[in-house]
């Protein structure tokens, strides 16, 4: 447990640190490529919390797919590369204030209602054939399946419309 | 110190999302504020895990997928709403996309 710990806190560290640079990085490669390692550190919070199948989905979808459509856009929308210009609007204070005011309303929430909470010992979720994702698998297309059904026509119309939008003859 | 305790993980998407927050208003260029949503998104996604793993229950893990799903859809149809702003105006800058102000 106290290894657990130890790497909890080294990889939140990492992440916290990388997620400032996204959103402070006058670079644009440079932020999409912190953003990568914040992707990876949820991945591995993600083994620490004993939800394996969702983390490897996490690494192919983010890391795989979101980061090269992300970096196509960079590149397509020929921002700056190796240039430094200014990212940040004249009104960031008003971020500032608010993402500080919502983290010190969102933080003492937190410790209010769960202040000495533990999580259980055995946290990874295995009640089908002791296997995560066998559980996983069973309650997308049992208890969840018209939920799920709904993400699959979400995606098909994402696609269309993707398309639609972006194409040149109109 | 000795066990994982629910407030870390939960203090730390807080902090994420409050990061993602800061992003989608201080950044002028809009691939960065979908790198933003994504950090949002994220910090979701460790609490939704993390609840799950308290309460024993696969629904976290469940709605974690549909949100990563949701997310996929959304950078796509998000790009493609910037790319053709870059292709009528030559910028992404949003301070440049103002023809609906009142």
């Amino acid at each position: 447990m106290v290894a657990q710990n130890i790497f909890f806190y080294a990889i939140a560290a990492m992440m916290v640190a990388a997620a400032v640079v996204v959103v402070t990085s006058r670079n644009v490669v440079r932020a999409a490529l912190a953003l990568i390692v914040v992707f990876a550190g949820v991945a591995a919070q993600f083994i620490i919390l004993g939800a394996e199948f969702v983390s490897v989905t996490q690494v192919l979808v983010y890391i795989g797919a979101i980061m090269v459509l992300m970096l196509f856009g960079i590149m397509l929308t020929r921002a700056r590369i190796g240039r430094d210009v200014e990212m940040t609007n004249e009104h960031w204070w008003v971020g500032l204030l608010t993402g500080v005011l919502l983290a010190g309303v969102m933080g003492y929430a937190l410790i209010n209602a769960f202040g000495k909470d533990a999580l259980p010992a055995e946290r990874v979720v295995n009640t089908v054939d002791g296997s995560n994702s066998a559980t996983v698998g069973d309650a997308i297309f049992a208890q969840y399946l018209i939920p799920f059904e709904v993400v699959s026509v979400l995606l098909l119309a994402a696609l269309v419309g993707a398309i639609v939008i972006a194409r040149k003859d109109r | 110190m000795n066990d994982l305790m629910v407030n870390q993980f939960l203090l730390l998407g807080a902090i994420l999302f409050c990061t993602g927050v800061y992003g989608v208003i201080a950044r002028k260029n809009t691939v960065l504020v979908l790198m933003s949503i994504e950090l949002i998104l994220n910090a979701v996604n460790i609490n939704l895990i993390t609840f799950g793993a308290l309460h024993h229950n696969v629904g976290g893990a469940v709605f974690a997928l549909f949100v990563i799903a949701v997310a996929a859809a959304e950078v796509g149809v998000g790009l493609a709403m910037v790319l053709i702003i870059y292709r009528n105006r030559s910028s992404v800058d949003l301070d440049d996309v103002d023809s609906m102000r009142g």
